[in-house]
């Protein structure tokens, strides 16, 4: 099945919104699905839109304070009682700050609490280096038993906060604090686990996860012009990752570049290097943060100055496309 | 589930569970001594007298939790545990080798009966506080406890005093904690490495009702935990002030013994002492 984009996704006017309202309303839908659903927030209730669901159900929503290790910990707690917690707070914070809890009473514990970062990446923007995590991806998705998903817009973050409402597992949610374009339909399918072709091609396959991906689809949609047909795959769950569909487009195009808001080492650019070492060594370049901080500005001011933009990463794939020889093609 | 034991017959499984510590830490060549020592009274006087629960149904949906905080100490609960019925007391002798159910810090999926993972300090609290809090508010079953036991060096930790506030905040009734007050910790003295009084007004001060009991006066214990249920609109810590080693005269009051003792003699000495009552009585099976 062809992958279903908004009509107008090239265009200049694209909807756009952060991928923290959608998880707001999915929090929401999933609350009203299943009152074992509990809602945990470390001060940041409105910033992390977990304030819908505080409004339904009051009952079942825990204030904690700034106090991140105590957050995931009571969660664990909570859902040894059966409940299925999601704990908010920056990402900076949460898992940045309580990693040790989210080890050993989330993952090693097997305890199905939601860790759901917000405001990661440098399109955080002014609030500079500190609350621009970086090193989540990495963190998270070492540890046994955690699953990692980063959605690719708003529309997206819902569906997939429902998905992780009902996998019974640990998992981590990160998202974004800025507007973002809207990419996906609410057809579009999303299922934790699975990669989705955005874009057929076939000399080079793009892939992005979270609200990289849209940039990934304006790059290819600019390649186009150059005579470089891209194919764009989108990995939302970065844990565990869609082998099957991820290897079939590195074999189709012999050539993969990957993009995240995050650092690449140990990052969704690593996933990526260790999955095609072990199946189909390629030639890879990872597009990211490059074993460096960001800093204050404006997000997209700091997007570009990063080179994840479209227009950037358009740019880096031509040189590596035309340096670098397309392998294992059939 | 206990409920019925005089305080003789409590004194007497504490004796035993502390028997088979010794045995436990002997045979598995590593692991901790002094606190799972100084806490028999307290686990013991827990899993036969105070808590409700179905070692047959560990899942009892009707039952009270028990969280371990400072899960070095877990020999004296695995005792206890097995001691109580959960399985048999020949699996105590695996504890710390490979494929045993009875890791060297307690592992919730492993074995069950075990409310939480724990190990790093400072997180069960928080985690018991979730229970209570959902007991409480969420679920609404005032008839379920949930207990948890702290290292008094764990207290060191910021993640314990966050939960204090929180359970503060909440009036977390059904949450009732057992600090090991033992004043030991890893580098020595718990007043030398990081002091911890007045500890007794800073769990008054984040709105916790607080008791100091005799940690080995089984009645005591007992008694603590009855008004500590008879409390309502506060958390309840109990600080328990233990002996570190108990029952071992040469182990008691010894830092150095928080840890594994280099050699094992040591261990069939301590045994020795505990089944001759110190010397009075001729060891049955040495």
């Amino acid at each position: 099945m062809k992958y279903p984009l908004v009509d107008n996704v090239y265009a200049d006017d694209v909807a756009s919104e952060p991928t923290r309202a959608g998880f707001g309303r999915g929090l929401k839908v999933a609350g009203d699905k299943n009152d074992q659903v509990v809602a945990l927030c470390a001060d940041l209730t409105e910033s992390t839109q977990m304030s819908k669901f505080k409004e339904a159900f009051p009952e079942r929503f825990v204030e904690i304070g700034v106090a991140e290790q105590n957050l995931v910990t009571v969660a664990s707690g909570m859902a040894r009682m059966g409940k299925i917690p999601f704990t908010t707070s920056y990402a900076a914070f949460s898992p940045g700050r309580n990693w040790e809890q989210i080890r050993t009473t989330i993952a090693l514990n097997d305890q199905p609490v939601k860790i759901v970062g917000s405001h990661a990446g440098v399109s955080v923007g002014p609030d500079g280096a500190t609350h621009q995590m970086l090193e989540d991806i990495a963190l998270m998705r070492v540890l046994p038993n955690m699953v990692v998903v980063a959605p690719g817009d708003s529309v997206e973050a819902e569906k997939a906060t429902l998905a992780i409402a009902e996998n019974g597992k640990p998992s981590y949610i990160r998202l974004a604090r800025e507007k973002t374009p809207i990419f996906s339909t609410p057809d579009s399918p999303f299922e934790i686990g699975k990669a989705y072709v955005l874009r057929e091609g076939h000399d080079v396959t793009l892939m992005g996860t979270g609200t990289m991906s849209y940039q990934m689809l304006v790059a290819a949609n600019e390649l186009e012009k150059h005579g470089i047909h891209a194919e764009v795959v989108h990995v939302p769950t970065i844990k565990p990752l869609d082998e099957k569909t991820i290897l079939a487009s590195a074999k189709k195009t012999g050539r993969v570049v990957t993009a995240e808001e995050a650092q690449i080492a140990g990052g969704f650019g690593g996933a990526i290097a260790e999955l095609l070492t072990d199946n189909l060594p390629m030639p890879l370049k990872r597009i990211g943060m490059q074993d460096r901080f960001g800093e204050s500005g404006e997000p997209n001011e700091l997007l570009d100055h990063f080179g994840l933009t479209g227009a950037k990463i358009a740019l880096a794939v031509k040189e590596f496309v035309e340096n670098t020889p397309q392998y294992h093609r059939d | 589930m206990g409920g019925n034991l005089t305080i003789v017959q409590l004194e007497q499984k504490a004796r035993s569970v502390r028997e088979d510590i010794l045995k436990m830490l002997q045979h598995a060549g590593s692991g901790h001594t002094a606190g799972p020592l100084d806490m028999a009274d307290i686990l013991t006087a827990l899993y036969f007298d105070i808590m409700k629960y179905d070692p047959v149904n560990p899942e009892w949906d009707k039952r009270d939790l028990f969280f371990l905080s400072n899960g070095h100490t877990v020999p004296v609960q695995y005792a206890v545990m097995a001691e109580a019925g959960f399985f048999d007391k020949k699996e105590l002798l695996t504890l710390r080798k490979f494929g045993s159910r009875l890791q060297g810090h307690p592992e919730r999926t492993k074995l069950p009966g075990l409310e939480n993972t724990s190990g790093p300090l400072g997180s069960g609290l928080s985690q018991a506080a979730g229970v209570a809090y959902t007991l409480q508010y969420i679920d609404k079953q005032p008839q379920r406890w949930v207990y948890a036991v702290t290292g008094d060096g764990e207290l060191n930790e910021g993640n314990i005093w966050e939960a204090a506030m929180f359970a503060g905040k909440y009036k977390l009734s059904q949450l009732v904690v057992f600090i090991d007050r033992n004043n030991i910790q890893i580098d020595g003295s718990t007043e030398d490495v990081m002091p911890l009084e007045d500890l007794h007004g800073k769990w008054e001060s984040f709105g916790w009702h607080v008791q100091e009991i005799d940690g080995h006066n089984i009645e005591s214990i007992i008694d603590a935990a009855s008004m500590a249920r008879a409390v309502t609109n506060q958390p309840s810590v109990i600080i328990a002030h233990t002996i570190p080693g108990k029952g071992v005269d040469f182990m008691e009051y010894d830092y150095r013994w928080h840890g594994y003792a280099k050699d094992s003699d040591d261990y069939k000495k301590g045994l020795h002492k505990l089944r001759t009552l110190g010397g009075k009585i001729k060891g049955e099976h040495e």
